[in-house]
């Protein structure tokens, strides 16, 4: 009981508090960088990364951080982390860093990000905080890459780049869907993932 | 019929509360009301009495739709045997090429269509609702004829789930579900939707050595200034061909004549509302003289005259049955003009001035089908203010 009561904010925003479907944040993002399923799984890493460290720092700080700057303190610590990441990604992975081009610089203003320092960090100690940031980042992490499965499957017919559909598949007329490849497509699978989670989940409905 | 009645009438009480196939209510109901007319009435309050259900509205707009569908067949089996060099084909022919063409394609749109509401409709134990009658002959009509049925299925899946029953089924959707089905398709599988290939249904033979298998609208959006538009031979088409629809196009939209015939019916019947129409035409022509005044050579389509701008592509076909849709249209009469006259005026703009689109009517009309519950607000409170200030007058 104990146990489960310590890795609460670790579970929590896995499915019940999750933070893309049920608290509807960072949706920009969800669906900027899901048209492939490869930045989208670096940007749940960077999120998660950004969010565990973010929280923890916070949490750290929390009872010397006067309230009326403390917006401005949150953001220097996430702006610090995610150069820190944006770096790291150039360094290592240059081809994603390019194809999530802007996003990485804009985790800075992800709203799960202030929304979890703002909500959690500030009232926490540092290890239920920093589950807390697993926890979201990873939350977040699977509506990604549940969007980006689906839009990579059916726009381009691969999966983290490789080919899925065979090419006999082409040849007898089979064509890609373009609209999975544009951002409104993306909004309609987080719409459809909504709608399942709250068939399952009825005391979410409204 | 009587005896159809009687047998349908015997089998009826396995299908209400408590008999053998209670769960199948809604599909019965659906068949039993349209093969015959239901016999229950209101039996409180006061109602107005009509024989016109929406069943009946829906039968009229197919009914106005026959000419455009009869005449878009024969048209397919006439621009095929015109592609392929073979014209002394006879009037027969080319019609029975073009129904076994289109066929398929009416099929999977109902098929496809028709099951999702039978099967939405069961799970939510409704009636069968009568909206996709109109729908499912609508979508092919306004999709090119080479148009692949698995494309056409999912379109169709996805227009009916997304733009229709996830609102509420029929007489909720804001959004046209033809159009849906075609913006869905236009946006997903361009290749299929737009260009040479697919507007004339070759059907493997080849073509003649002059064959061009564009649209006049395609033609005139990617060439010169000036450039003549021509039929599928090369040959420049004139004015009457225009009027009488003898160009590749989508296959219901390309003759005014037919389109005119079904305007008239609805317009007779009442059924669809005379100032969406009206303030439509005017808002196009309005908009094609004022492109063709300051037509330049930055956007070649502002060069042909207003009456042509009107008369070719899905201009004509949009306002009359699309943009008429009671459901996605205002309500109020001061809406309907505004809302008509923009949906004209934005279907020019596009088609002029976003050479990406050679053919603006599909968008104008879902962008006003988004716009039309604002001007209806607008609308309703100015009429609220108005009579406020007026009653205001009088007791000072």
């Amino acid at each position: 009981m104990n146990l489960k009561k310590t890795f609460l904010p670790l579970i929590n925003p896995l499915s019940k508090d999750n933070p893309v479907i049920v608290q509807v944040l960072g949706i920009c993002s969800a669906l900027a960088v899901t048209a492939k399923m490869e930045p989208a799984l670096v940007m749940t890493i960077s999120v998660t990364a950004v969010l565990a460290l973010s929280n923890v720092i916070i949490s750290l700080l929390r009872n010397t951080i006067p309230t009326s700057i403390r917006i401005i303190v949150q953001l220097v610590v996430v702006a610090a982390l995610v150069v820190i990441v944006d770096q790291v990604l150039k360094a290592w992975n240059y081809e994603v860093s390019k194809a999530l081009s802007v996003f990485i610089g804009l985790i800075i203003t992800n709203c799960i990000i202030m929304g979890r320092l703002e909500a959690f960090a500030l009232n926490n100690r540092p290890w239920p905080a920093f589950l807390d940031g697993i926890g979201n980042g990873l939350g977040y992490g699977i509506i990604l890459v549940i969007v980006s499965f689906f839009r990579e499957l059916f726009g381009s017919g691969t999966l983290m780049g490789y080919q899925i559909f065979p090419q006999s598949w082409y040849e007898a007329g089979y064509m890609n869907n373009g609209m999975m490849i544009l951002p409104p497509m993306a909004l309609i699978l987080v719409g459809c993932i909504i709608w399942v989670h709250r068939a399952k989940n009825k005391d979410l409905q409204e | 019929m009587k005896g159809l009645k009687q047998r349908i009438d015997r089998i009826k009480p396995q299908f209400e509360k408590g008999g053998r196939f209670e769960k199948l209510h809604s599909v019965f109901d659906g068949f039993y009301t349209f093969l015959f007319t239901p016999n229950e009435t209101s039996a409180s309050g006061v109602h107005i009495h009509d024989s016109n259900d929406s069943k009946r509205t829906m039968i009229t707009v197919v009914i106005a739709l026959l000419p455009c569908c009869l005449f878009g067949m024969w048209n397919i089996g006439f621009e095929h045997y015109r592609a392929i060099g073979e014209l002394d084909r006879s009037f027969i022919e080319m019609f029975i090429y073009g129904l076994f063409a289109v066929l398929p394609q009416i099929l999977t749109a109902y098929i496809v269509g028709l099951g999702i509401e039978f099967i939405v409709a069961q799970m939510r134990g409704h009636e069968i609702q009568e909206g996709f009658l109109v729908s499912g002959i609508l979508i092919p009509m306004i999709c090119p004829i080479d148009t692949p049925w698995w494309m056409l299925a999912i379109a169709v899946a996805f227009a009916v789930i997304f733009a229709k029953e996830v609102f509420g089924g029929t007489g909720y959707n804001f959004l046209n579900v033809a159009l849906v089905t075609r913006a869905f398709l236009f946006f997903s599988y361009p290749s299929k939707m737009s260009g040479d290939h697919v507007f004339v249904s070759l059907g493997g033979s080849p073509a003649v050595d002059s064959y061009t298998g564009a649209t006049p609208l395609g033609q005139l959006a990617s060439s010169e200034p000036g450039a003549i538009i021509t039929n599928v031979l090369g040959d420049p088409l004139s004015f009457s061909d225009i009027f009488f629809g003898f160009y590749p196009g989508s296959w219901g939209e390309t003759s005014t004549f037919c389109i005119l015939i079904g305007a008239a019916i609805l317009l007779f019947t009442g059924i669809a509302s005379w100032r969406i129409m009206g303030s439509a035409l005017v808002g196009g022509l309005l908009m094609s003289v004022i492109a063709n005044h300051f037509a330049s050579d930055l956007y070649p389509v502002t060069f042909i005259s207003p009456l042509e701008q009107i008369c070719l592509g899905g201009f004509m076909f949009a306002i009359v049955f699309m943009a008429t849709d009671p459901v996605t249209a205002c309500r109020t009469n001061t809406g309907k003009y505004i809302y008509g006259f923009l949906i004209g005026a934005v279907a020019i703009v596009i088609r002029c001035y976003n050479t990406g689109y050679p053919e603006g009517a599909m968008l104008a009309v879902l962008l006003m089908n988004c716009f039309a519950p604002l001007i209806d607000y607008c609308v309703v409170n100015a009429n609220v203010r108005r009579r406020l200030r007026r009653s205001e007058i009088k007791n000072s």
